[in-house]
């Protein structure tokens, strides 16, 4: 089968052997979990709970009025301890509900009690919703958006993202090996959405037992055909997974369905079947757990609202101070400085990473190698961005495209100076976002 | 384990192991074979001359760094390279006097007061070779042949013709060999003469993934297109362009200086840009010029076109057309 790639990337090791053989561990939830109300990207939640009450597994915490939501649940039953500011993976503190659990799992009322086949379309996009499903590679964008595109734009490609192209990330390729069923019903759940007869799930070639496991189940039914993509970071972003499949490219500035994609992460699709089969919403996911300095590397099915540090406990604890600790992947995942924050929706690794693993290196001078230049997977000269941002010269960071950058890492990571272009980069965006916000006033 | 507090950082957490000063070394482990040749054919004073050299360029840098209270770069390795380049790029008879100026030049001139590593426009052992060039065109032109220079050069030392002079009828003598021009058994500049020497040299730099293939291809490519169409003297096309990319500092240049990454084009593009640029130049300064080498003020040359070459070949943002905007109209 020929391996599909995009131009750019890098190589870097991808370390997945410390937990890739370890079968998912249901692991049983705390005593006490965090559920920070917002855990997606849009409008902000109304909490519908209040301190005292007694929840159910499943049960709503929070809802909204706006399309751009979606709402979270209860991932034990049990009572609301607290409502008040908690920190949040990304070092900031929010809005966060605390809830004893009862050790019951009580269950509120399924969501849904229908079959695939009696569902329609419409009835799929709200269950999604109400499911509260996001994005789980950790973008925390809501699912039910992407499935309601606007009318003039036409999907034609459906994809399901099993790339998994983060170092050390294990719980999507766990997922496909042991849930395979699951992703195939929830693609077709997809492609009922879009009254379309073929999709594509797409997995790096680097996870042959899932490819196998995928193909098999998807030769079950009709139209679902699995791609095999050659071991490249990240070969799991949207837009270099797009052009890998359909050889288009995603407008500057633009979305997917601008040219009639939708991409979904296996994970997500595999809880649209579990929404579907069990009516349950989004309340656990499989997390991998890892890094050197985590005594025993694991894929844990963890509730959503766990803390870290429970799931270092289950992991066998931590055998030295580490150097950093991530929410999600080492190359775009997020460093927290505590391990008092809870699982969230996009939550899909947890990493404990030695001092060699983590080397924190001064930046020295840009050399002008090229190297970065030649990975970015966008076409970018991340050398001038940088340059540029720490000028503070937003105009030319503008001109030479600095919006499309998605933070991939690539360049930070092949730079043999150290530089923290990607910092630099995040700066100037997020100078430019807000000299733009003020504009629009 | 609550008294050390794990690190706080922007991603990526994870880093290649390549560093700045593992590249340099590289670079020096790559010239160790001219170097060993330039010993080999001009004997030990060749040595003495690249050690003093790399000595002046380091001592440079940490007297400028030391003075201005600047953080020191010598780690990187840069100034080593910067010195070792500048030896291989003179004569054996050059006087030690004058080697210390052209480190002077190098590192204080070209490098440090346009901001120091990263930020010289040209590259510095160029500069430094062609100030003293400009400045001691006769000491600087002093050529021997192989085995035939002890020690101490005396004032009136008998100077040879390089292969390149000869061709260009500027110079009475006999053109040595192919084999000899290839091995490095002529006159010449310590390190430039062997392009066996060199050859490997790159080669290694090649695989070890410190430079790519399109400057010194296109560079080396050029030359020999240019001097088999225009060739020299009464010579065939075919040998007139193997003297002529064996000959001079075609090589060393190609492989070594034109590939400097501060001084040349970052994308694949602009860096054959920048041979064919550096290719030409060196052509026609050989053939119309008045010097019988023209590789140094070539890759000079080319160096200042850079930033013009980079902007040129700036590589297409992804999901953009070849005028910059958006690939499809947005609705």
């Amino acid at each position: 089968m020929r391996k599909l790639t995009f131009s750019g990337g890098i190589h870097p090791d991808d370390t997945k052997s410390l937990t890739a053989h370890l079968p998912i561990e249901e692991i049983a939830p705390p005593e006490l979990l965090y559920f920070p109300a917002q855990q997606h990207i849009g409008a902000p939640p109304e909490i519908i709970v209040d301190v005292g009450d007694s929840v159910r597994l499943g049960q709503p915490l929070t809802k909204s009025e706006a399309f751009v939501f979606a709402p979270l649940a209860s991932s034990v039953s049990g009572t609301v301890k607290d409502i008040g500011l908690y920190l949040h993976p990304n070092g900031t503190k929010v809005p966060t509900i605390v809830i004893e659990n009862d050790g019951l799992d009580t269950k509120a009322e399924p969501l849904n009690t229908k079959t695939l086949d009696e569902l329609s379309p419409k009835e799929i996009i709200r269950l999604v919703r109400e499911a509260g499903l996001v994005g789980m590679g950790g973008a925390g964008f809501p699912t039910h958006v992407k499935l309601s595109p606007p009318p003039e734009k036409v999907v034609t490609d459906i994809i399901i993202n099993g790339a998994e192209c983060e170092p050390y990330l294990t719980s999507d390729h766990r997922l496909m090996l042991e849930r395979a069923k699951d992703v195939i019903l929830g693609t077709q759940a997809v492609m009922k959405v879009f009254s379309l007869g073929t999709a594509t799930i797409a997995i790096e070639e680097n996870k042959p037992d899932a490819i196998a496991a995928v193909s098999e189940e998807a030769k079950k039914v009709s139209g679902i055909r699995v791609a095999v993509l050659k071991k490249k970071y990240p070969q799991g972003a949207e837009k270099q997974l797009i052009s890998a499949i359909t050889g288009r490219q995603v407008p500057s500035g633009g979305l997917p369905a601008d040219i009639g994609c939708v991409v979904l992460n296996v994970g997500t699709t595999a809880e649209i079947a579990q929404v579907i089969t069990n009516g349950t919403p989004l309340y656990r996911r499989v997390v991998t757990v890892s890094g050197n300095a985590v005594a025993e590397p694991k894929n844990q099915l963890l509730r959503i609202g766990t803390p870290f540090s429970y799931a270092f406990s289950q992991s066998g604890g931590l055998t030295e101070p580490p150097s950093k600790i991530i929410m999600g992947g080492p190359m775009m995942g997020i460093a927290t400085c505590s391990q008092d924050v809870p699982v969230v929706k996009g939550t899909s690794g947890i990493l404990a990473l030695s001092e060699k693993e983590a080397p924190w290196r001064n930046e020295s001078a840009c050399l002008r190698c090229g190297r970065c230049t030649t990975v970015c997977p966008l076409g970018l000269v991340p050398s001038a961005l940088t340059a540029y941002a720490k000028l503070k010269d937003l105009e030319q960071c503008e001109k030479y495209h600095i919006m499309d950058c998605m933070e991939c890492g690539s360049c930070s990571y092949v730079c043999p100076a150290q530089r923290h272009m990607i910092q630099s980069i995040r700066w100037a965006k997020s100078e430019l976002q807000k000299k733009r916000a003020a504009m629009k006033k | 384990m609550a008294d050390k507090l794990p690190v706080l950082s922007s991603s990526p957490h994870i880093r290649t192991s390549r560093s700045t000063g593992g590249i340099m070394r590289d670079v020096i482990i790559a010239l160790l074979p001219a170097l060993c040749c330039g010993v080999y054919f001009f004997g030990f004073r060749a040595l003495f001359l690249v050690v003093l050299s790399v000595i002046s360029c380091i001592g440079f840098e940490y007297l400028w760094q030391k003075l201005l209270h600047k953080p020191s770069t010598l780690p990187d390795g840069t100034a080593a390279v910067t010195g070792l380049l500048l030896g291989l790029n003179l004569p054996v008879t050059t006087p030690w006097w004058t080697m210390v100026i052209g480190a002077f030049v190098a590192i204080i001139i070209a490098k440090q007061l346009f901001g120091g590593t990263g930020h010289n426009f040209v590259n510095p052992a160029l500069c430094g070779r062609a100030f003293l060039l400009a400045s001691w065109p006769v000491l600087m032109t002093r050529w021997v042949l192989p085995f035939e220079t002890g020690f101490f050069i005396s004032p009136d030392v008998v100077s040879s013709a390089t292969p390149l002079a000869i061709l260009k009828g500027t110079a009475e003598g006999e053109l040595p060999s192919l084999i000899s021009m290839f091995l490095g058994n002529i006159g010449g500049c310590i390190g430039e003469t062997s392009a066996l020497a060199l050859l490997l040299g790159g080669i290694y730099l090649v695989l070890r993934g410190v430079i790519r293939i399109h400057t010194p291809l296109s560079f080396i490519g050029t030359v020999a297109v240019l001097s088999f169409f225009f060739s020299s003297g009464d010579l065939g096309a075919t040998e007139s362009m193997l003297y002529h990319i064996f000959g001079g500092g075609l090589f060393l240049g190609a492989i070594f200086m034109a590939t400097d990454y501060v001084t040349s084009p970052i994308t694949g593009k602009g860096q054959i840009v920048m041979g064919i640029g550096c290719g030409v130049l060196t052509f026609v300064i050989r053939r119309f010029g008045g010097y019988p080498e023209g590789a140094t003020y070539a890759i000079l040359l080319m160096n200042i076109a850079t930033p013009l070459i980079d902007r040129f070949t700036k590589p297409k943002t992804f999901g953009t057309t070849k005028k910059g905007g958006a690939k499809y109209a947005k609705k």
